[in-house]
C-alpha cells in the first residue's frame, strides 16, 4: 500500500455504516484500517486503544514477514485471514459428546483428562455440563481479596483501563516484529493479571483459565504485571488438543516485573500439529518476553510444545534490574512433518544479572526443529552470568535437529556457559528396556521422559503428570 | 524348560550358529564357553529377541512354547532374563523406578497384582543388601556413570529382582574385579533352586568356581562341539580351546 492510500485510509471518517451488509458476528476476511475500527468498535474499546492498534497496523504494513526461520510454509495470504470473530453461540456448538470427534475423544482418554472437562475441551456449551460461572465466581472471589486482578483482556480495558496503557506494547512496543505488529493491530482477546505489592497470589492460575479463556483466538494478548515483591505462578494451555478452526495464530505475552518480584510462566502448548503429511495444523508465531525491571526480579518460562505446524517463539528475558534472573526451560517435539524454530533470548542490562537456558528438542519422524538463542550481555552487566545447555534427541533417521546459539558479550566481566548435546534414541536403548519386559512404546517413552528431566522438574506437579502424558501421545508411532 | 533344536542364525547375513542344540531342565546350570567369535553372543541376542539377529533354522521352545515366535518384551515377562554383557545408560530415568516398573510389567503378565511402593522398597533394600550395594544406587540414574563392576551387579540385582524361570549371564564376569566377582555369584547362587535355570556364559573357569555349573559346552564355530561336567572347565583352562577342538 503506498502512503498517499495510508493517508487516505487513515483521513476517512469512522463510518458505522460499513457494518451494516455483513454479518454482525464475522468480519469479512481481509486487513484493512476498516476492519481494525470494525474490531475496536465491537470492542466498545477506548479511542487511545484504537489509535494504538491503527499506528501497529499502519507499521506492519512497512515491515515484511521474517524468512530468517529455518521453516518451510506456503506464503500466508494476509488479505484471506477472518481476523474478528465473536464467540460461538452455544446453539452452534456440539451438543454432547456424541457429535465430537472420536479421535479427539481416544486422545482425551489417554491423557486421564476428567470426563467433565473433555467436554468443555471439546467445545460443547460448557454451561450444560459445567457450572463454569459458579467456579470462575469462587476464584474470582478469592482473587479479589488478595487484590489480584485476573480477567480476560477485554474487560481489563473495560474495567482497568490506566492499568493495560500504562503497560501495552512496554515490553514487546508494536514495533518489536513482523507478527508482533501484526497482532498489536488486530488481537481479539487474553488474559490480563496485576499482581499488586507485595501479594503473593493465593493460587496458580490456571484452572479458571481453562474456562475463561478458551476461546479467546487466534490473536491473543496477554499482559501479566507483578509490582513490587509480588509473586505469581501462571500456567497457560492444557494438555488436551485444542479444537481449534484457525490456522494462523500470532500471540503476544508481555510480562512486566517490577523489583524483588517473581513470575513464573508455564506453557504446555498441543494445538493440532497437522497430520503424518503435513497436511494441515496451526501456524504459531508467538512474541514472549517478560522484562526484570527492578532488582532482585526473577522470570522463570518454562514449556513444553508438543503441537502446531509451524513454530516460532522466542520467550526472552530482558534483565534490567541489578541481581534480576532469568530461565527458560523448554521441552519441544517435533514429530510428523512439524517443524519448529524456537528458543530464548537473555538480554543482560543489570549488573549480577544471571541467567539459565535448558532446551530439550525431541525431533521424531519428518519432524525438523532448531534451537535459536541468544545471550546478550551489555556493557554495563558488570558480573553477569549465564548456563546455557541445550540438547536434542532424534528418533528415527529422517528428522532434523539444528542449534544457532549466538553469544554476544560486552562486559569482560561477564561469564558464559554453554553445553549442547545431540543423542539418538539407541535400538540398545530400546532392546535394553523391551527385555526388562516394556513394550516398544513404554520404552521409548521412558528414555524420551528421562531427557525431559530437568524440564519437567521445573514444572507444577500436576501438569508435569500431564506432559509425560502428552508426550507420550505425542510420540505415539515414532518408531517401529 | 529350554528347548534348542538345530538353531541357525545370521547377523547381516552372515551365519553365525550353525546347527546349535541344547536342552536345559529346570534347575540346572549350563555354562558355555569357547573362543571369541564362536557364537556365545549371539546365541544370548538370539534367545532374548534382539532384531538385528534372524534365525534361518531351527527351533526354540521354551516352557512348552515357541520362544522365537514372541516379542523381546513378551520374553521377558514369560520369564527369560538377559544380563547384559554391555549394559547401556539411560540418562534421567531413576534406577528404582526403572527397576519398579519392570518388575510390575512382570506381575502383570503373569495376573499377580502390582507391588506398591512399601512392598517394592522393603524388596529392593533386601537385594541391595545381598549385593552389598550402596543405597544411593537406586536413586542414580539408571547405569550413568556407573563403572563396569556396578554395571554388572545392577545387571544382578535387576535379575534378583525379577526372578525369572531362566537367566542368560552373558559374560557377566567380564571387568569384575575378585571381590566384585564373589558378590555378583553370590546374587546369582541366592536364586539356585529346582525351579530356576542359567545358562552362563563365560570365557573363564574362574567364574565357574563361584557359580558352580552342573553342565559345560564348548562353542566352536556355531556348534556345541563338546559337553561335559564342571571338569571340562578346568580342561580348558588348561589346554586352551585350540586343544580341544581338535580333540573334537
Amino acid at each position: 500500500m503506498s502512503s498517499a492510500t495510508v493517508d487516505e485510509v487513515v483521513s476517512k471518517k469512522y463510518e458505522f455504516g460499513f457494518f451494516t451488509d455483513i454479518d454482525a458476528d464475522e468480519a469479512p476476511p481481509g486487513l484493512s484500517e476498516d476492519i481494525i475500527r470494525f474490531i475496536s468498535a465491537k470492542k466498545k474499546e477506548p479511542q487511545w486503544l484504537l489509535d494504538y492498534r491503527l499506528k501497529a497496523y499502519r507499521h506492519w504494513l512497512t515491515l515484511e514477514e521474517p524468512r530468517w526461520p529455518k521453516v518451510d510454509y506456503p506464503q500466508i495470504d494476509y488479505q484471506d485471514v477472518i481476523y474478528y470473530s465473536a464467540p460461538k453461540r452455544p446453539e452452534d456448538a456440539p451438543k454432547s459428546l456424541d457429535e465430537v470427534d472420536p479421535k479427539l475423544l481416544e486422545t482425551y482418554e489417554k491423557l486421564g483428562i476428567p470426563l467433565h472437562e473433555r467436554a468443555a475441551l471439546a467445545g460443547i456449551a460448557v454451561d450444560a455440563v459445567f457450572d463454569s460461572v459458579s467456579v470462575a465466581t469462587t476464584f474470582k472471589e478469592t482473587l479479589k481479596e488478595a487484590g489480584v486482578i485476573f480477567c480476560s483482556f477485554s474487560e481489563a480495558v473495560q474495567d482497568h483501563p490506566e492499568l493495560v496503557q500504562k503497560y501495552l506494547g512496554s515490553v514487546v512496543p508494536h514495533t518489536d516484529n513482523f507478527f508482533a505488529a501484526l497482532n498489536a493491530a488486530v488481537f481479539t482477546d487474553g488474559s490480563f493479571c496485576w499482581i499488586p505489592a507485595g501479594v503473593r497470589c493465593p493460587m496458580e492460575l490456571s484452572t479458571y483459565f481453562r474456562i475463561n479463556a478458551a476461546k479467546t483466538g487466534q490473536f491473543e494478548r496477554t499482559l501479566i504485571v507483578a509490582e513490587e515483591g509480588a509473586y505469581v505462578s501462571y500456567l497457560e494451555g492444557c494438555t488436551a488438543p485444542q479444537r481449534d478452526e484457525n490456522q494462523l495464530h500470532a500471540a503476544v505475552v508481555e510480562i512486566v516485573c517490577q523489583k524483588n518480584a517473581e513470575v513464573k510462566y508455564s506453557t504446555v502448548q498441543n494445538w493440532y500439529p497437522g497430520d503424518e503429511n503435513g497436511k494441515g495444523g496451526i501456524y504459531n508465531f508467538v512474541t514472549k518476553r517478560g522484562a526484570c525491571r527492578g532488582d532482585n526480579a526473577k522470570i522463570s518460562w518454562t514449556q513444553v510444545e508438543t503441537g502446531s505446524a509451524i513454530t516460532w517463539k522466542y520467550p526472552s528475558v530482558i534483565l534490567q534490574g541489578d541481581n534480576s534472573v532469568g530461565e527458560f526451560y523448554s521441552v519441544a517435539v517435533t514429530s510428523n512433518m512439524q517443524q519448529a524454530d524456537t528458543g530464548t533470548k537473555m538480554l543482560h542490562l543489570g549488573k549480577n544479572t544471571s541467567s539459565t537456558i535448558v532446551s530439550k528438542g525431541i525431533s521424531a519422524m519428518r519432524g525438523q526443529q532448531s534451537y535459536r538463542g541468544l545471550v546478550k550481555v551489555n556493557k554495563g552487566a558488570e558480573g553477569a552470568r549465564n548456563y546455557t545447555q541445550c540438547d536434542s534427541l532424534l528418533i528415527g533417521d529422517r528428522c532434523g535437529a539444528h542449534t544457532f546459539p549466538y553469544i554476544e558479550v560486552k562486559n569482560p566481566t561477564a561469564q558464559i556457559e554453554h553445553e549442547a548435546s545431540t543423542s539418538k534414541v539407541s535400538e540398545d536403548q530400546v532392546f535394553y528396556l523391551r527385555q526388562r519386559g516394556l513394550s516398544e512404546e513404554d520404552a521409548v517413552s521412558l528414555i524420551v521422559n528421562g531427557f525431559c528431566k530437568e524440564v519437567f522438574r521445573q514444572l507444577p506437579m500436576e501438569f508435569a503428570v500431564e506432559a509425560q502424558a502428552l508426550l507420550a501421545v505425542s510420540l505415539e508411532g515414532a518408531v517401529g | 524348560m529350554l528347548s534348542i533344536q538345530n538353531l541357525h542364525a545370521e547377523v547381516d547375513g552372515q551365519p553365525i550358529l550353525k546347527g546349535l542344540t541344547l536342552e536345559v531342565k529346570p534347575g540346572e546350570v549350563h555354562a558355555i564357553m569357547g573362543p571369541n567369535g564362536s557364537g556365545k553372543s549371539t546365541l544370548s541376542n538370539v534367545l532374548a529377541g534382539r532384531d538385528e539377529y534372524t534365525v534361518t533354522q531351527g527351533s526354540v521352545t521354551f516352557r512348552g512354547e515357541d520362544l522365537l515366535d514372541k516379542a523381546p518384551e513378551e520374553r521377558a515377562q514369560a520369564g527369560v532374563f538377559l544380563a547384559f554383557q554391555y549394559p547401556v545408560e539411560i540418562p534421567g530415568v531413576g534406577n528404582s523406578y526403572f527397576l519398579k516398573t519392570a518388575v510390575n510389567k512382570k506381575r502383570a503378565a503373569e495376573g499377580k497384582e502390582e507391588l506398591d511402593a512399601k512392598g517394592f522398597l522393603k524388596l529392593l533394600k533386601e537385594k541391595m543388601a545381598l549385593l552389598e550395594m550402596d543405597a544411593k544406587f537406586k536413586s542414580r540414574d539408571l547405569n550413568v556413570g556407573f563403572s563396569g563392576g556396578e554395571k554388572k551387579k545392577n545387571e544382578v540385582l535387576q535379575l534378583t529382582m525379577l526372578d525369572p524361570a531362566l537367566a542368560i549371564l552373558d559374560e557377566t564376569d567380564s571387568g569384575l574385579d575378585i571381590d566384585a566377582l564373589r558378590i555378583v555369584s553370590k546374587g546369582v547362587n541366592s536364586l539356585r533352586d529346582k525351579e530356576h535355570s542359567f545358562i552362563v556364559v563365560t570365557h573363564y573357569q574362574r567364574l565357574l568356581d563361584h557359580i558352580e555349573p552342573d553342565f559345560v559346552h564348548v562353542l566352536k564355530d556355531g556348534r556345541i562341539v563338546k559337553s561335559g561336567d564342571k571338569s571340562l572347565a578346568l580342561e580348558l583352562e588348561a589346554q586352551g580351546y585350540a586343544g580341544i577342538a581338535d580333540a573334537a
